[in-house]
């Protein structure tokens, strides 16, 4: 019996590792060790043995009975492997197929780069003022020290509603609105970015485009602290290796005025066309905020000073993404829009 | 300006190159742009601001590298052989409009004989851009380009014999022909240089044919004279004529320098032109001007610059351009007498610069400001940048114009009275192209559109967010924030799934998921017709009752106009009333712990019921236990009647009290169908 045991043990293992579906296995399961099963008819053959032979057979008989048990949880394991394999191996997809187009859009690139150059001075504590496109001489010209008729009118060609009523040639207007608004408080700390209007356009301007004006009015507001924060903007926006420099320069509504230079953004300040091989780029005008200026405001020159200052976003824009055709912002065609 | 080097040094023996000379200008605020070489003479490009005038002559720009070098200035010497004639035999000056003319100085030389002037001359002047004339003329323009100075030379001959000058304003319609050979029609606040009996010269600007020097002259009146800028610049930019010399007094002329001038092209012109110079100069000053003084607080210089420089470092940057430093009134302050070629300086401010632009802007500390202030955006602010976040997923953003062709709300069909053809007009526009300020975005959003299709860019998609102008009852136009866009043709096309149209369904969808994102749950779309769009498929959208903005297939009239062959859908929404109507973020609805049942149910409606309608009952008749209502399928023609569209919907049941059985959600259905029964003629299908 014993031996009879150990040739059903082999023909069992035997058969077990030549099934290859787990439903056969399933079936050799029921016929191996099933109630109709092999071992369990063999062992009814138990009760004719003595109990010594019993005991003995009876051990090998479970030792058999548990290890065909065994064999047969580790073919359906191997089984179970195989057929996960096989349905991850024929489940694989191309990845490189594209996925679904469903974001079509983007911000035009001057509202992306108009959105950093918020982000950089809020971070620094500035708040965001906004005015009027159609605006009064009186602000956009007079409240800023300039009077009629004075030769720096020419730096700024104007559109003329009427004789009082013109589109804003710069965004300083607002730094007059906002102080009337504000004083005597302080400290004043905007930024004020928008459209602004000039009668110009060819290559390399715009009849219309857009600035960011900065003022901050405190008490003992220096020109050290006006060239630090724009150094910082400088940086944060171009990068920190880039170098900055300030040359004296003029507008009505500052003094001292200046003019602010980084090293050139594309040649790294050895000289190339862009920057008329310089080494430098000419990005903002600036300055300590002239006292005209500031009395037109509601404060006095003398307990307050501030500083002011001025870009072209389209300027930081063509420098920052390599735009060497001004008039491709307002074209608005596609495939100009889609690369950014 | 044009400075040749060669030119300068006659001023200033300096030992730098011209390109460190160029590069100590730019750096104090004389920018040079360039520097030209001609024939081994470096030519300074100057780009001078407004304010610095003063260097449109060459000696003034010495000044400023003599400041810069520490070097020595020298001026010319002027020695002149006066004979023994006076002037005043020859010349009476009067000056009639002395608020328009502060200073008239005459001379008179005699005998001299026009012909080239040398070589050196000629030279010189054609490296600053002036073209040489003859002995006398050039002369005067070298004279005006050494010292700012602007000169004219009449032939005295050619004067009438009261032998007089008067300056006086012409008269309204006064005709005069300047040496440009161009007849002038002149207004009565244009001065004139006039003999007592004709005009001889528009002031400042230009002189005139009639006594234009000429081969023949033999005695020439020197003019060096003194005109109001304002004055000036009016009539030069009324008669577009500018010149040399009104560029010059436009910006301000030294009153003082006069003299100087006119002494130094009397020797000029005996040395080149071999004249006679009569003893004296006839000269008129009815406003005098001395060198104004100017306190300065040297403390005040490092409040402003946040420096450390001390009294005499300050006072020395003064005195490096040959200001007068005297000691002030009190202890902490010094007067400054700034010379009259200086009229940029008025202010200590101004003194506080001239310091920084010697000590060197770059020499300035540079320090953080110890502000305390919290940055950032204001609520209207983030609402308007989440606004153009959301669009930008979809849509891409567009800048056009604010201004636009009048023609366009005629492109647009607006009627003759709508109130949006009330645009602001600007006054001197460069082209009708960019006449009027846009009162919608309409034209720009579908110029931008065909612009693309013309270029076969396909299916343009975009959106717009920018102020239109409205006249109201002030000065200033109200500025009305919109949010515009316009798409057409399809989605992009893909091998996943089939491409969709951009059609009206699709941006209204953008308009709801909008409106869903930024809070305004209030929102609803009404059939509406609006000029420009097409009839039958155009809504007012509405908030509550307010209207904030339209949806619609663009007209096809209109796309023809714009030359656009698709079909386009257009919206446009006025921000500031979505603000209004948005309500902040909040948790409005339990998750709800049972779950919820969802019941399909399809409806044969009449054709022409409004979709929102059926909705909208359902909506009533669910009530409590209806959480949601999607229209998933719509059906009309094949099998069914022609005035009948079966619509299928999705309903979505939950209650809070307990899991929901069968014969609620049946109970809550047929009151469903009965009331879409009997509200809308509804028939189950």
């Amino acid at each position: 019996m014993l031996d009879k045991l150990n040739e059903l043990e082999r023909k069992a293992l035997q058969q077990i590792k030549e099934i290859e579906q787990i439903s056969e296995l399933n079936d050799l399961r029921v016929k191996l060790l099933g109630r109709k099963g092999e071992i369990t008819q063999l062992l009814r053959g138990l009760k004719d043995l003595s109990p010594e032979q019993r005991a003995e057979v009876g051990r090998v008989a479970n030792e058999v009975k548990e290890h065909v048990e065994n064999m047969l949880q580790q073919r359906n394991e191997e089984l179970q492997k195989r057929a996960l394999d096989e349905r991850l191996k024929a489940e694989t997809i191309d990845v490189t197929l594209p996925g679904i187009p469903l974001m079509r859009g983007s911000k035009h690139p001057l509202t992306q780069i108009r959105e950093e150059i918020q982000n950089i001075f809020i971070g620094m504590g500035f708040t965001v003022a906004e005015g009027p496109e159609v605006e009064l001489d009186y602000y956009n010209f007079e409240a800023l020290n300039v009077p009629k008729d004075h030769p720096a009118r020419d730096m700024q060609d104007s559109f003329y509603i009427d004789e009082d009523v013109l589109l804003r040639t710069h965004t300083s207007p607002v730094q007059v609105r906002t102080m009337e608004a504000m004083a005597p408080k302080l400290p004043v700390k905007i930024i004020v970015p928008g459209k602004v209007y000039r009668k110009d356009d060819d290559a390399t301007h715009s009849p219309m485009f857009q600035q960011i004006e900065g003022l901050l009015v405190d008490t003992n507001i220096t020109f050290a602290h006006l060239k630090a924060v724009l150094m910082s903007f400088a940086h944060s926006i171009f990068g920190e290796q880039v170098k900055v420099r300030y040359r004296p320069s003029f507008f009505p509504f500052t003094e001292p005025s200046a003019e602010m230079d980084i090293s050139c953004v594309i040649c790294g300040g050895d000289g190339c066309r862009v920057c008329s091989y310089t080494g430098w780029l000419e990005i903002l005008g600036a300055g300590m905020v002239h006292p005209r200026v500031l009395q037109y405001g509601g404060y006095d020159p003398e307990k307050v000073s501030g500083f002011a200052f001025g870009m072209g976003i389209e300027r930081i824009a063509m420098l920052k993404y390599g735009v060497n055709d001004l008039r491709l912002f307002f074209d608005n065609d596609q495939r100009f829009l889609k690369q950014f | 300006m044009r400075v040749p080097t060669s030119w300068l040094k006659k001023y200033i023996n300096y030992t730098w190159s011209a390109e460190e000379v160029a590069e100590a200008l730019t750096m104090a605020g004389i920018a040079v742009e360039g520097i030209d070489d001609v024939e081994g003479d470096q030519v300074l490009e100057l780009d001078l601001t407004p304010n610095r005038g003063d260097c449109l002559g060459i000696i003034n720009v010495a000044r400023e590298v003599a400041a810069l070098t520490g070097e020595q200035l020298t001026l010319p010497e002027i020695k002149i052989q006066e004979n023994s004639e006076d002037v005043s035999s020859y010349i009476q000056v009067e000056i009639q409009d002395p608020d328009l003319c502060r200073r008239y100085a005459a001379r008179v030389v005699k005998n001299v004989k026009i012909a080239p002037s040398p070589a050196w001359m000629q030279e010189a002047l054609i490296r600053s851009g002036i073209r040489p004339i003859n002995n006398v003329v050039d002369v005067t323009n070298y004279v005006m380009l050494e010292t700012n100075q602007p000169l004219h030379a009449f032939d005295y001959h050619l004067l009438s014999e009261g032998k007089r000058i008067v300056v006086r304003r012409a008269y309204s319609g006064e005709k005069f022909t300047t040496l440009d050979d161009v007849e002038r029609v002149l207004e009565e606040n244009m001065l004139l240089i006039t003999d007592g009996e004709k005009p001889v010269a528009l002031a400042g600007v230009m002189g005139g044919q009639n006594t234009e020097i000429n081969d023949n002259t033999t005695t020439v009146l020197l003019e060096s004279a003194n005109f109001d800028p304002v004055n000036t610049r009016r009539t030069s930019q009324k008669l577009a004529l500018r010149s040399e010399s009104s560029m010059r007094f436009e910006k301000g002329v030294d009153i003082n320098g006069a003299i100087f001038a006119i002494n130094r092209a009397a020797q000029l012109i005996q040395e080149l032109a071999g004249g006679e110079v009569v003893s004296g100069i006839c000269d008129v000053c009815p406003r005098p001007q001395s060198p104004p003084t100017i306190k300065l607080r040297p403390q005040r210089v490092n409040e402003i610059l946040g420096t450390q420089l001390t009294a005499d470092e300050v006072i020395g940057y003064l005195k490096r351009l040959s200001f007068t430093v005297e000691p002030g009134a009190d202890q902490d302050s010094v007067h400054v007498t700034v010379p009259t070629y200086r009229p940029d300086l008025q202010i200590e401010v101004d003194l506080i610069e001239e310091v920084a632009r010697l000590h060197g802007y770059n020499a300035i500390p540079s320090q953080l400001p110890q502000v305390a202030s919290a940055g950032g955006l204001t609520s209207y602010q983030q609402f308007q940048a989440h606004i153009r976040d959301i669009m930008a997923a979809n849509l891409r953003e567009v800048i056009n114009y604010s201004f636009i062709n009048r023609d366009m709300f005629d492109r647009i069909m607006l009627p003759p009275e709508d109130y949006r053809r009330n645009a602001v007009v600007i006054a001197n526009p460069l082209s009708e192209e960019q006449g009027v300020m846009r009162t919608l975005l309409m034209p720009g959003l579908l110029t931008s559109i065909s612009r693309n299709l013309a270029r076969r860019n396909q299916n343009p998609a975009f959106f717009e967010m920018g102020a239109v102008f409205i006249p109201g009852e002030g000065k200033l136009p109200n500025e009305v924030l919109k949010l515009g866009a316009a798409v057409s043709g399809r989605s992009d096309i893909s091998w996943k799934m089939p491409p969709f149209e951009l059609d009206f369904y699709y941006l209204k969808g953008l308009v709801e998921d909008l409106f869903r994102q930024i809070g305004v749950k209030n929102g609803r779309f009404e059939a509406a017709v609006a000029p420009g769009f097409h009839p039958g498929r155009t809504a007012v959208i509405k908030c509550g009752e307010e209207e904030v903005g339209i949806i619609g297939e663009v007209h096809p009239q209109v796309l023809d106009n714009f030359e656009i062959k698709d079909r386009v859908v257009l919206t446009e929404l006025e921000v500031e009333k979505l603000y209004k109507h948005a309500v902040p973020r909040a948790m409005t609805e339990s998750i709800g712990r049972f779950p919820a049942v969802e019941r399909d149910l399809a409806v044969l409606l009449p054709l022409d019921t409004a979709a929102a309608e059926a909705i909208g009952v359902i909506r009533t008749a669910g009530e409590p236990l209806l959480r949601d209502v999607v229209i998933f399928d719509l059906f009309t023609g094949g099998q069914l009647p022609q005035d009948v569209k079966s619509l299928a919907f999705r309903l979505t049941f939950r209650s809070d009290e307990g899991t929901l059985t069968d014969s609620q959600v049946k109970e809550a259905i047929d009151n469903i169908v009965k009331e879409l029964e009997q509200k809308l003629g509804a028939k189950l299908r």
